[in-house]
């Protein structure tokens, strides 16, 4: 029960919302669903469901090859869905990529423009914040090359010290790859500055927006990055989709990823030549349900609107942290002044992974462990934490309920 | 020389059986878990680490005339819980009755229902290790 009656914009009506949902409306071990794991994952409107349903019942074909009906549906609709997601970024369609996912994103940039512009001795910089997916590409490219990969520091409040990026970059710098926004903590990286010096030295910098997208405006244009990754499933679209956005004269001189069908212009024994933007990294049958479906996704959170969910979740996040400092014993894992809408934390004396388990007994599903960053845990002294984090459809109650479920769980287990 | 492995199997079973909801039993894992005897910090080392699951799980094992011993720990409770289990069942017992026991009892509690797919991973990997053990010792 709320003890506190909070104002919230009254153009966003969270019950009718997630009546979008229907997900949501279960019960897991008799008690009903509280969802807070949505930045492993997020739950899809039937807007976006319908439109995979619609797809595949009335209109699945082959896309860009066909002269038939069905085929021209669907090449319609999945560039269609191109030009939403390119105009929702402020980008062009040639700069817009379908690929599987952030990590997909990030390892095209670092097979085709790492391979071509990386050399021995050059500098490629990352933050101590990264998911795997934003360190691993990395690593594997600097071992190829013979090129080192640099660390921005990080304080115990989870943020990057600017300072000390600065001092990093220099005229090896070859590319720099940051998080808009930690998966694990929640802070939001100033990667608009961050941008700005990398470009003094000439690096280029590979935005991973994967967390940032569910829940703020992004526009490439004002950040003035040259590659940007999101995944789909992570702005209530299926798995399985996800956006590279690439400047376009950048994506013109780096070589193709996948060699294969859609991607060429001609090909023979002797000599192949390659499509042009966007198609020259999309070899494949894609995933063509997918893309439509994420351009819906993206079409329904416009349709609430990112300032209202912004506004929404900041107050969620505000008082998730009020309350959950109520209770004995537990810290807050990543306080830095500009967070999204995560709560990792942990409680003295208790494993995560025991509280994750006796939360989910009681219908509450969070996520526990090093959440994809074992660097970033062994920078902080820790094993992993339990983290909820939110999203639009999350209430003010299912916090109560969370609270009252830990404190429920934590008589047990110490 | 301690019960037969079969015995201390029934004998788990009826206390587990005492609970028919999820949170009696999840209750009583935690409960042997607390009980656990802690092990020396001597073996929290990386050599006797058992891998599998999210929970650190360290094990040691000694035998004392022809019967193997075990002792282990964890960092989370209702790992300590269900390393309790094992421990009881297997812990000084003859190195081909540990082998040839299947721990039928894991099945008959519903264990595994209880287990993230990690945990069960974690179970598995324990078991593994302990016969891995008794095969050495016998």
């Amino acid at each position: 029960m709320l003890t506190e009656k909070l104002t919230v914009p009254t153009v966003f009506d969270v019950e009718q919302i997630r009546k979008d949902f229907p997900i949501l409306h279960q019960t897991v071990n008799g008690k009903p669903l509280i969802y807070l794991d949505n930045a492993a994952t997020s739950q899809k409107p039937l807007a976006v469901i319908n439109t995979i349903n619609d797809y595949y019942e009335r209109y699945n074909s082959n896309i860009h090859r066909g002269a038939h009906h069905l085929a021209q549906l669907a090449t319609e609709a999945y560039e269609n869905a191109r030009q939403t997601i390119a105009e929702h970024i402020n980008a062009s369609t040639k700069e817009i990529n379908f690929v599987r996912g952030t990590t997909e994103a990030v390892n095209l940039v670092a097979s085709t423009y790492g391979r071509k512009f990386v050399k021995a001795g050059d500098e490629i910089i990352i933050s101590a914040l990264e998911h795997h997916s934003n360190i691993v590409p990395w690593q594997m490219l600097c071992e190829e090359k013979g090129a080192t990969l640099k660390v921005i520091p990080i304080n115990l409040a989870g943020e990057i010290i600017f300072e000390e990026y600065q001092k990093l970059l220099g005229p090896k710098t070859k590319i720099v790859s940051i998080g808009y926004v930690s998966n694990a903590l929640g802070t939001i990286n100033p990667v608009k500055q961050i941008i700005k010096e990398a470009h003094k030295v000439g690096a280029v910098v590979f935005i991973d927006a994967a967390q940032a997208l569910p829940h703020q405006k992004v526009d490439v244009k004002d950040l003035d990055c040259d590659f940007l990754g999101f995944s789909g499933h992570k702005v209530f679209a299926s798995t399985g989709i996800g956006i590279l956005y690439g400047r376009e004269i950048l994506l013109e001189v780096m070589p193709p990823y996948m060699g294969g069908g859609e991607m060429i212009k001609s090909v023979t024994f002797e000599k192949t030549t390659y499509n042009e933007l966007p198609y020259k990294f999309e070899a494949g049958t894609p995933n063509i349900e997918g893309g439509i479906a994420l351009g819906a996704a993206i079409n329904y959170i416009n349709s609430i609107g990112l300032e209202n969910i912004s506004a929404y979740e900041h107050q969620l996040l505000e008082y998730g942290t009020k309350k959950l400092l109520e209770i004995e014993d537990l810290r807050i894992i990543g306080t830095a002044a500009n967070k999204s809408s995560v709560l990792s934390f942990l409680i003295k004396g208790v494993h995560p992974y025991d509280l994750g388990v006796l939360l989910n007994e009681q219908g509450i599903a969070v996520r526990t462990g090093h959440h994809c960053c074992q660097p970033l845990m062994d920078r902080l002294g820790i094993e992993g934490t339990c983290r909820a984090s939110l999203a639009f459809y999350n209430t003010f109650d299912e916090i109560d309920a969370l609270v009252a479920a830990i404190k429920k769980a934590v008589t047990k287990l110490k | 020389m301690n019960k037969p492995i079969q015995e201390i199997e029934d004998e788990i079973v009826e206390e587990f059986e005492l609970f028919d909801e999820r949170e009696g039993k999840y209750d009583l894992i935690i409960d042997m878990g607390k009980k656990l005897k802690p092990l020396d910090p001597k073996y929290l080392k990386e050599d006797y680490l058992v891998r599998g699951c999210q929970a650190k799980v360290w094990l040691h094992a000694y035998k004392e005339g022809e019967l193997i011993f075990f002792e282990a720990d964890s960092d989370a409770i209702i790992t300590k819980g269900i390393i309790a289990l094992l421990m009881r069942a297997l812990s000084g017992q003859k190195p081909k009755d540990i082998l040839d026991s299947q721990l039928l009892f894991i099945d008959r509690i519903h264990l595994r229902a209880l287990l993230t797919s990690q945990r069960s991973n974690g179970l598995t990997a324990m078991i593994q290790r302990i016969k891995a053990y008794a095969g050495a010792f016998a």
